[in-house]
């Protein structure tokens, strides 16, 4: 047996004894573990995989030990999550600071920045929210205005971020705001983190479409940060930002996949609700139901190619392009069919005549509209596909047309 | 197999590549429909890939072929779309050759396949009788007589029907089960009647009207249908390629039409309204390639389990027509008044875009028959 497969064989019984039953079932999302200074767990289970993996180092299985990861290499760990998965062992947390700026930090932040704040992270004691879009900057988000000001050793932060998510709930920021000129604009942006329970900090949810949210405005009154602060060099954090949206996606798929993939089975609604179509409007819902099953597996088969290609080292930037655009679009319209195939029962707003699944329903319909949005909406990722992927031309200044 | 080309994949793409831009470019297509041929092929350039080998690649070896598998069809015909070529090896290979295959007796193969696969000897299948593709409807009927069979009915669409060596007739039994007849040219009471298509390509109309063949002609009646669904599969995966290199074709032309067309003092690439459009092609393209490999790669395996390859084979079909209609009809809006010249070559593949997707079933065809799989 090689080195790798002796580990695998370790890995394996490592999980086998010490995953929980429990916790080897699909995940509700409310029964999602987010790490931080307030960790809540629904059962005993919970809490001892959260404990185990932590005492393992597997949190960040492919950070170095110095800084509290587990020092696997990328074959390694890409053993431990097929393990993982093999076992539908459950993320045994959440957690934004590990998977997207915890790379960044890896990567840009000084040495003493990283034995601060990368250790902490990696034991889950930490819940971290990203403020990156403001008011009057969202897919233009290097027009933000928050301002960074140094005074002495501090920076004296002012302004609003928006659309935080769980910025309610978070310990920590990781923040883009401007410490230089507005000309140009990408030049005068740096990266910062800052405890969320600093005097001048006030975080307000917004109520979306779907009802209560976790999605917030954070607003900063004169917000004293010291200067350790500050991430890589001051002005150049919009090089950061960049690379941290990268990873964003990545987390963003991770995410998607511990939630409970069969909740709203399309199929399952389909033979429940048109188990023999008959009249033409059964049988066009029908096809346009089937529609979009078929759409969605010529989806999982283009991630299945994008995986045969990255083994093969083939480009794939084409079809990393054009995964979040498909994914959100295909999601939207599955949710629609599901409003015909249930009717007026996956229209409710509350109460005793509706079951919880039914509310869950109308309410990741209304969510799956901000799934286009969120995350570079899918105008934007248009755009990227045809300027990035399809070379056509910048658009020209000052054009008549 | 995987979703993307191995080697032995890669190279005979490129080889089909070579050959097919030297013998047949899109002029040779041109060319072949000015020239007003009924055969609607080239016999040198079919001369030329029965030589590299692709009338020979799905075959065993003990039947002659080079046993490389189904899976090396999908690059030959994706070539096959991009340079717009016809031949008779969709119709002789493919779907004759299949059904040749798993239905012949050793006798009746040993008669029927060497000469196939050499290209002496071109085979078309006479299935269709109604306008749109349903496999199912068969009013053509095979009595049986003291020698053989009498055949008689109408098929209405017989791909490169005209001036074939023989056709595989389907026709229905006196116990109301479908045989397929090998009829050879020259037997009496049959007649040929021309269409011409908007693809230029060969097609005819089949008239039997007591057809007598030998008894010896029935190929094995036992798994008939199971076998034509196969021999179906593999054409309908043949077309989803084609319908992929045909896009593939259309989709670059226009890529470089709106890098180069300049309106408002501007490549006509640079408006945001076209630009989006493009990406959503590009969307398109890349969701159908994924479909069709997985087609082929069910297709490979021998052992797939049908109902699975059903799926599969249904969901490429369909995802090749759907975005081939997309890509088709943005492509010529988006050339302006060039598009719709008959000088310029979209309208070539507009045309063999549309017959492609007709044959062998349309859209809603193949998503009633994945929803029979998926639902069930
Ligand atoms: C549920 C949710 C969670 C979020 N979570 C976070 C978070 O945790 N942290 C964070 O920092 N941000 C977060 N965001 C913000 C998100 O990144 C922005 O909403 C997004 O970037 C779009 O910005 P906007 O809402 O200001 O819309 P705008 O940018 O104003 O867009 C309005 C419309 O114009 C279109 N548009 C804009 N620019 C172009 C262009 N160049 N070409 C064509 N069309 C264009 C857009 O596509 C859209 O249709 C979240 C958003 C949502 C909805």
């Amino acid at each position: 047996m090689n080195e790798l497969e002796e580990f695998r064989a370790e890995t394996r019984a490592w999980l086998e004894a010490n995953c929980p039953a429990s916790m080897r079932t699909p995940m509700p999302s409310e029964e999602m573990v987010w790490g931080g200074r307030n960790v809540e767990f629904c059962s005993e289970d919970q809490k001892l995989w959260f404990e185990r993996m932590r005492d393992k180092s597997w949190f960040c299985p492919d950070w170095p030990v110095a800084y509290g990861g587990g020092g696997l290499d990328v074959r390694r760990s890409a053993i431990l999550d097929a393990e993982m998965r093999r076992l539908h062992c459950r993320p045994p947390q959440i957690n934004l600071g590990i998977w997207m700026l915890g790379p960044v930090l890896l990567e840009y932040a000084s040495e003493e920045q990283k034995q601060r704040f990368l250790p902490p992270m990696a034991r889950g004691e930490i819940r971290w929210c990203q403020g990156f879009s403001e008011p009057n900057a969202g897919s233009d988000l290097a027009s933000l205005r928050t301002t960074a000001v140094l005074d002495g050793d501090d920076y004296v932060i002012n302004g609003t971020k928006i659309w935080t998510s769980y910025g309610n709930k978070s310990d920590w920021m990781y923040a883009l705001v401007r410490t230089g000129p507005m000309v140009p604009k990408q030049k005068g942006i740096s990266l910062i983190v800052l405890d969320m329970t600093s005097p001048g900090v006030s975080v307000s949810p917004i109520d979306l479409i779907s009802g209560k949210s976790s999605f917030c405005q954070v607003f900063f009154d004169n917000v004293r940060v010291p200067r350790s602060q500050l991430i890589g060099e001051v002005n150049d954090g919009w090089k950061l930002g960049k690379a941290l949206l990268q990873h964003e996606r990545r987390a963003m798929s991770r995410f998607s996949e511990s939630a409970l993939p069969t909740h709203f089975d399309l199929d399952e609604y389909v033979k429940r609700c048109l188990p023999a179509p008959q009249d033409a409007d059964e049988v066009a819902l029908q096809q346009r139901a089937v529609a979009c099953l078929m759409d969605e597996q010529a989806f999982s088969l283009t991630n299945r190619r994008m995986i045969d290609s990255l083994s093969a080292r083939q480009d794939v930037s084409g079809l990393m392009a054009i995964s979040k655009l498909v994914h959100t679009e295909q999601e939207r319209e599955k949710f629609e069919i599901l409003l015909q195939l249930l009717g007026n029962q996956s229209m409710g707003w509350s109460g005793d005549g509706f079951a919880s699944r039914d509310l869950d329903l109308t309410g990741a319909w209304l969510m799956s509209f901000a799934q286009t949005i969120a995350g570079g909406s899918s105008e934007v990722q248009l755009n990227v596909i045809a300027k990035r992927v399809l070379g056509l031309p910048d658009p020209v200044q000052g054009v008549r047309s | 197999m995987s979703l993307i080309y191995n080697e032995d994949q890669q190279q005979l793409l490129d080889s089909a590549q070579d050959f097919l831009a030297a013998r047949s470019p899109v002029a040779a297509q041109r060319a072949l429909r000015d020239a007003d041929a009924a055969v609607g092929f080239d016999p040198q350039v079919w001369q030329g890939m029965v030589e590299l080998g692709w009338s020979a690649v799905a075959f065993a070896e003990d039947q002659g072929g080079l046993d490389f598998g189904f899976a090396g069809f999908a690059p030959i015909f994706e070539q096959i779309g991009r340079h717009l070529s016809a031949s008779p090896l969709l119709s002789s290979v493919v779907l004759c050759g299949s059904l040749i295959e798993q239905l012949g007796s050793d006798s009746q193969k040993q008669g029927l396949l060497p000469g196939l696969i050499a290209g002496e000897q071109r085979w078309a299948l006479a299935l269709e009788e109604a306008d749109r593709h349903q496999p199912d409807l068969c009013d053509t009927r095979a009595i049986r007589t003291d020698s053989g069979y009498r055949l008689s009915g109408r098929k209405s669409w017989v791909i490169d029907g005209l001036e074939a060596d023989g056709w595989l007739v389907i026709a229905r039994l006196e116990d109301g089960q479908r045989g397929v007849f090998a009829v050879p040219a020259g037997t009496a009471g049959m007649t040929l009647q021309r269409r011409q298509m908007i693809d230029a390509r060969n097609m005819a109309q089949l008239l039997l009207e007591d057809a007598a063949v030998d008894a010896s002609a029935l190929l094995s009646s036992d798994q008939f249908e199971a076998a034509l669904e196969l021999a179906l599969d593999r054409g309908r995966a043949c077309l989803a390629a084609e319908l992929l290199g045909c896009c593939e074709a259309v989709f670059a032309m226009t890529l470089e039409y709106l890098r180069t067309r300049v309106q408002f003092d501007a490549p006509i690439g640079s408006f945001q309204a076209l630009q989006h459009r493009a990406a959503r092609l590009y969307v398109q393209l890349e969701l159908m390639r994924s479909s069709v490999m997985a087609a082929f790669e069910a297709l490979d395996r021998d052992q797939a389990d049908p109902a699975q390859r059903r799926q599969l084979v249904s969901l490429a079909k369909w995802k090749a027509n759907e975005a081939a209609q997309l890509i088709s009809n943005e492509a010529i809006q988006m050339h302006g008044g060039i598009g719709v010249t008959d000088e310029y070559d979209l309208g070539l593949f507009l045309k063999r875009i549309r017959m492609a997707q007709s044959q062998l079933g349309h859209s809603a065809f193949h998503v009633s028959r994945y929803a029979g799989v998926r639902l069930s």
